[in-house]
């Protein structure tokens, strides 16, 4: 009889690859629904048009290096980059920002290093990046939540002015911008920082239209749901929670410091833990296994200068938002972290 | 260490990193109790069944043997004796597959059962407690007993640790899915495993006995808490379900706290660790006294009618495993020696049953998928999370990958247990446990190749030092007498060399160098051939005897005959002379090796002939002056040279004079007379053609030269008749140019070919005009050629030979060298000697035409 040889072990967990990715885009829903409702559908948009331009361009590669299609297609991850970019980007940017990002994210950031796993930044970050630097103003030309809005505008309108830069009605991005005040509104992170470097004190600065007391309007609904997507992921094993916990609790701890050495000009824990990208970040940005540690004491060192740095740049730096930034630089040093962090092999260093 | 007691004795575990928890599948085979298998028709036993050495053979084919006798007897270290499991005849002795992943083929004994399952006489011990240490061990050991758990260490090594060991472990873990064998056992045998765990209490003397049970088993540990009631040394520990706490490190840290040190086994911190199925068969063995030849088996799997646990003779096939158990195979069928996670798949199914069978499964693919194909590691480190060894099995798989040794052994490699913890849970589905083994293979194949590069090295630099010595040795030797003694001789053998010369003047001047020429001539004439023959006939002789000699040292051969020509005839024929070469250039070559007579024979010639070339020029150039006497020098080299030449030479010799001849005959009476006397010295070699032809332009160059010149004609006769003196100025001059010629080859070359050359010319000189002169040099320079292309490649061949061979055996290479290249240059004269012949003829007919 003909018997099948095969090394062990010969049971396996039935993890795979494009089940985990699968999973990840799942957890992004709460947070995505909140972006759509808050930000209008423009996001659905952008959504639709980042997978296009990653399948796409995975799918080129692919066939310049000759390596079969689907398989590396199906694994899911170009499409998880795409919707991280995706939800990233202001929802109204024009339709070649997402285009180009994605490219670069997929093409020169991931394929160009060697495809998954060989990538040394996370895709969707230095796109963003990349991005952020090119095109500063369609970068943050933030919509204010729908409520705000003098004109609320339709799905179709979003769609012409992603396509055309302009509504039917004649409206630009910046005019749609314009809240029932009359006053042009940037993202309560932008605000608070311009505010501030206007002499005014937060509760001056909170005062403004967008903010409801505490947090920006719908930012930290937005955040709440990255953070019970990214809850779903810890528990559903597909990430420790080593990096998110090393994000919040550093940002934590840092807006609580500034916060107690300057009350007057920090907007304290929970204004910087809800607004901007930080829930995001910290459990689908920085957990990104290619490029963060892979180390539990390197992942909790990892995810503590992330939001070290963010709250830096946050409050120092030129850039109202920073978790691109941070999780670039600490891309950088994941090397580092883990040679230093190795655990303690069994039978190692016991002196019983 | 109280307070620890206290902690295990409350039922405390110290859960070990990572883990994982495949679906156990064990209630597949929990269903019924444990059957015994009808007898098979045949056995196959291994001889090695275990760590360690084989046992010797102490049965025959064809014997008949009883149930539970001794097929091998221990004989070196960790060698542990395997038992008839059914009585039966010996069928065979022979290779077979054996259950190891690799399948080698193990020497194993084929018994045919005769059905009748007879023991043989037992001597079981009642109570073993009256025993001593060594009994009891002893026991043990003959008995056949080792690890049934996994890795089959002799258990009598392990009951006789030299160690005091404070922990003594029971792993009754069975962690692997699938398996329930010692399950089984335990809720059947239970009391009788806990004799055995007495046993080993009393050759141990353990603080406490802890028996680590996974929860999975309640009918077990139930049955093992009334066993050991009895006994408050023995704890009865439950562990959570986590693969792979049954690992006997993990065992050790979940139940005591304690790490096996790296590299270390657990008996350093006083740990011992025995599988419940050893215990049981100790206990078999003692209170029995039955060795190990059966053991409990778990046979399972989807494609397993009837999945359960038997009672399996030791080198029961498979086969009859899956047929007694109903099997109905798939496609692509696996079946598993041992569990889904560290089992080995087998190529098939006439494989024995080993003391490390614990499970035979066979599973379909619905239950065990086949592996996916690998995809990109993403580094999520789930690999990690699972690692009971807290390694990095995703970066040791980029390391083994990338083939990084060094970063392999950094990252603790040999610590991996290879559990597959880290292959059961990668999304990407890489084989990692795979990659590890493979790495840990080429990393100690390369370490023994270090160690034996080591060696290689470490004898190559003693060779070297050898050598060095020896060649010092050598040199030391040759310095004494070529740096002083040689030159000295040099210089003696030169001063002979002129002294010969000028002495043979100085004779002829007292006589009157005429009357002698003329009666040399007449002489020569009067008896042609019978002069030459006796000659002959004694060279010939003597070159008998050398041949005699050259057979064993060739280069001797060549020292031999070129001493003789040393002292007859430097002038002598170019092969002669260029095989003389190449054997002065072997010769010294060669010289370390031979003895220093040996060596300095044909190193003194060379320099000797050297010398005479020297010696010659220099008398040729004061026989200008008195020309007559440099002629008959001449005349009485060639004449001594004649009989030492072989025919070959003489030929050349002749043809070489032919040239001359013409040229001579054409331009000058004067070269005609010279060639005259050289034709009539040389006649015995000259044909009748050439002497005709010769005779026809002498008397046409006499007639010439009397319408000429009267003087010329009186030189002329005169030298016809004295075979001397009254040379014209160009004779002189030509005769200089090619002697100035002949030293300078001489100096650059040492080559004696060329010598041999230039000696002919030389002799020819006088009576030569340009062409000739052409022709000559001609001929040299090819000659030099051919001899200088063979003496490199001797030489090359001959360092080549040296450099690879002892230093002793130098003189056969060398022997082995010479009749090629001998061959090799034979061809060459004889072609240029062709030529030159050709030539002469066609001067010949030209002048005859004239």
């Amino acid at each position: 009889m003909k018997l099948t040889m095969a090394s062990s072990p010969h049971s396996h967990s039935h993890k795979s690859l494009s089940k985990l990715m699968q999973t990840v885009i799942l957890a992004c829903i709460p947070g995505l629904i909140a972006q759509l409702y808050f930000f209008g559908t423009g996001v659905l948009i952008q959504l639709i048009l980042a997978l296009l331009t990653a399948s796409i361009s995975e799918a080129v590669i692919m066939r310049i290096r000759k390596r079969p299609v689907w398989p590396t297609l199906s694994d899911g991850s170009a499409w998880l980059t795409a919707v991280l970019l995706a939800l990233s980007i202001p929802p109204l940017a024009p339709w070649w920002i997402i285009v180009i990002g994605s490219f670069f994210a997929i093409v020169i950031v991931k394929q160009l290093y060697g495809g998954l796993g060989f990538n040394l930044f996370n895709p969707a970050m230095a796109a963003y990046v990349l991005l952020l630097i090119s095109f500063p103003v369609q970068m943050t030309t933030w919509m204010p939540v729908n409520d705000l809005l003098a004109n609320s505008i339709s799905f179709n309108q979003q769609l012409s002015v992603i396509f055309n830069g302009f509504t039917s009605a004649g409206f630009s991005v910046d005019q749609l911008r314009v809240g029932v005040d009359g006053i042009t509104m940037a993202t309560p992170l932008d605000t608070i920082k311009t505010d501030i470097a206007h002499g005014l004190t937060i509760t001056e600065s909170m005062q403004a239209a967008i903010f409801n007391s505490w947090l920006g309007q719908g930012w930290g609904w937005v955040n709440l749901g990255f953070l019970i997507g990214g809850l779903y992921l810890i528990k559903a094993k597909v990430i420790n929670w080593h990096i998110p916990v090393g994000v919040i609790a550093s940002i934590a701890v840092c807006s609580a410091v500034g916060y107690i050495a300057a009350p007057g000009t920090e907007p304290g824990v929970v204004f910087h833990l809800f607004s901007g990208a930080t829930m995001l970040g910290a459990f689908f940005i920085a957990t990104d296994p290619v490029s963060a540690a892979t180390t539990n004491r390197g992942r909790l060192i990892y995810g503590a200068l992330i939001g070290l740095l963010v709250y830096l740049i946050r409050t120092f730096g030129g850039y109202p938002d920073a978790m691109a930034f941070a999780v670039l630089l600490l891309n950088m040093a994941v090397p580092l972290i883990d040679y230093y962090t190795q655990p303690r092999t069994y039978g190692h260093g016991v002196n019983k | 260490m109280e307070k620890l007691i206290a902690q295990i004795k409350q039922g405390k575990v110290w859960p070990f990193p990572g883990g994982i928890h495949p679906p156990g599948q064990k209630t597949i085979s929990t269903g019924q109790a444990i059957t015994r298998l009808p007898l098979p028709d045949k056995l196959v036993v291994p001889l090695k069944q275990h760590i360690g050495a084989n046992g010797k053979l102490i049965v025959d084919k064809g014997q008949q043997v009883l149930k539970g006798q001794a097929l091998t007897k221990p004989v070196a270290n960790w060698s542990v004796p395997i038992h008839a499991p059914t009585s039966g005849v010996i069928t065979d002795i022979c290779q077979m597959p054996s259950a190891h992943p690799s399948a080698l083929p193990e020497l194993s004994i084929i018994i045919e059962p005769d059905g009748q399952d007879r023991w043989c006489t037992l001597n079981p011990v009642p109570t073993p407690s009256l025993l001593s240490h060594e009994q009891l061990i002893d026991i043990i050991h003959d008995r056949g007993i080792a690890g049934m758990g996994g890795a089959g260490f002799p258990t009598y090594i392990k009951a006789d640790s030299r160690k005091a060991i404070e922990y003594f472990i029971v792993n009754a873990v069975e962690c692997e899915p699938y398996i329930t064998a010692d399950d089984m056992l335990m809720r059947e045998y239970a009391s009788g495993i806990i004799a055995g765990i007495e046993i080993m209490q009393q050759l141990l003397t353990p603080t406490l006995t802890i028996v680590g049970i996974e929860d999975n088993k309640p009918e077990a540990i139930a049955a093992m808490q009334t066993a050991a009631a009895h006994n408050d040394k023995i704890i009865i520990q439950t562990v959570p379900t986590v693969y792979p706490s049954g690992g006997e490190k993990q065992l050790i840290q979940l139940l005591t706290n304690k790490e096996v040190p790296s590299g270390g086994i657990p008996a350093d911190i006083g740990v011992l660790v025995q599988n419940v199925g050893t215990l049981f068969a100790v206990n078999q063995a003692v209170f029995e006294g039955k060795p190990l030849i059966e053991r409990v088996i778990t046979v399972t799997g989807n494609t397993i009618h009837n999945p359960g646990n038997v009672w399996a003779l030791l080198g029961t096939e498979i086969k009859h495993l899956l047929d007694c158990q109903g099997f109905s195979p798939v496609p692509q069928q696996r079946v598993v020696m041992g569990g889904p996670m560290m089992g080995f798949t087998l190529p098939t199914v006439r494989i024995g049953v080993v003391k490390t069978t614990n499970c035979i499964l066979a599973p379909d693919h619905e239950e065990l998928a086949e592996p996916g194909p690998e995809k990109a590691c993403i580094r999520c480190s789930a690999c990690a999370d699972a690692c009971p060894a807290s390694l990095l099995p995703q970066q040791l798989q980029w390391f083994a990958k990338s083939k990084e040794y060094d970063k392999l052994k950094e990252h603790n490699l040999f610590d991996c247990i290879e559990c597959g913890a880290c292959a059961y849970v990668c999304p990407s589905e890489i084989p990692l446990v795979q990659y590890y083994r493979v790495a840990k293979v080429e990393i100690k194949e390369q370490q023994a190749e270090q160690v034996k590069a080591e060696r290689a090295k470490e004898r190559f630099e003693l060779r070297k030092q050898r050598l060095e010595r020896e060649q010092e040795a050598r040199q030391n030797r040759h310095k004494r007498k070529p740096a002083t003694e040689k030159s000295a001789d040099e210089k003696q053998k030169i001063a002979d060399a002129l002294a010969r010369v000028k002495s043979k003047p100085a004779k002829d001047d007292d006589k009157s160098a005429v009357a002698t020429a003329i009666a040399r001539a007449k002489a020569k004439k009067q008896n042609q051939g019978a002069d030459l023959e006796p000659d002959n006939s004694d060279v010939a002789l003597e070159r008998a005897a050398r041949k005699e000699q050259a057979r064993k040292y060739k280069e001797q051969k060549a020292a031999a005959s070129t001493t003789d020509g040393d002292k007859a005839a430097p002038a002598d024929d170019k092969k002669a002379a260029v095989a003389a070469a190449i054997a002065r250039a072997k010769a010294k070559k060669a010289a370390s090796s031979t003895t220093d007579s040996e060596t300095a024979a044909p190193a003194d010639d060379k320099k000797a002939a050297v010398a005479a070339a020297i010696a010659r020029a220099k008398a040729k150039k004061a026989a200008k002056a008195e020309q007559a006497d440099s002629l008959e020098a001449d005349q009485t080299q060639s004449e001594t040279a004649a009989p030492a030449d072989d025919k070959k030479a003489a030929v050349a010799a002749a043809i070489a004079r032919a040239k001359a001849k013409k040229a001579a005959k054409a331009e000058q009476a004067d070269s005609l007379e010279a060639d005259q006397t050289q034709s009539e010295t040389a006649a015995p070699a000259d044909d009748k053609k050439a002497a005709v032809a010769a005779a026809i332009a002498r008397a046409k160059a006499k007639k010439a030269a009397k319408a000429e010149q009267a003087d010329s004609l009186e030189a002329d006769q005169t030298q016809s008749e004295t075979a001397a003196p009254a040379d014209d100025k160009k004779a002189a001059v030509a005769a200089a140019i090619a002697r100035a010629k002949a030293k300078k080859a001489a100096k650059a070359e040492q080559a004696d070919s060329l010598e041999a050359d230039q000696t002919q010319s030389e002799t020819a000189a006088p009576a030569d005009d340009k062409k000739a002169a052409i022709a000559a040099a001609i001929a040299r320079a090819k000659a030099k050629k051919a001899a200088k292309a063979e003496q490199v490649s001797s030489v090359e061949k001959d360092n080549a030979v040296d450099e690879t061979t002892p230093t002793t055996k130098n003189q056969e290479p060398g022997t082995e060298a010479q009749p090629e290249q001998t061959a090799q240059d034979k061809k060459k004269a004889a072609v240029a000697a062709a030529i030159a012949r050709a030539k002469a003829k066609k001067l010949q007919q030209e002048g005859s035409d004239k």
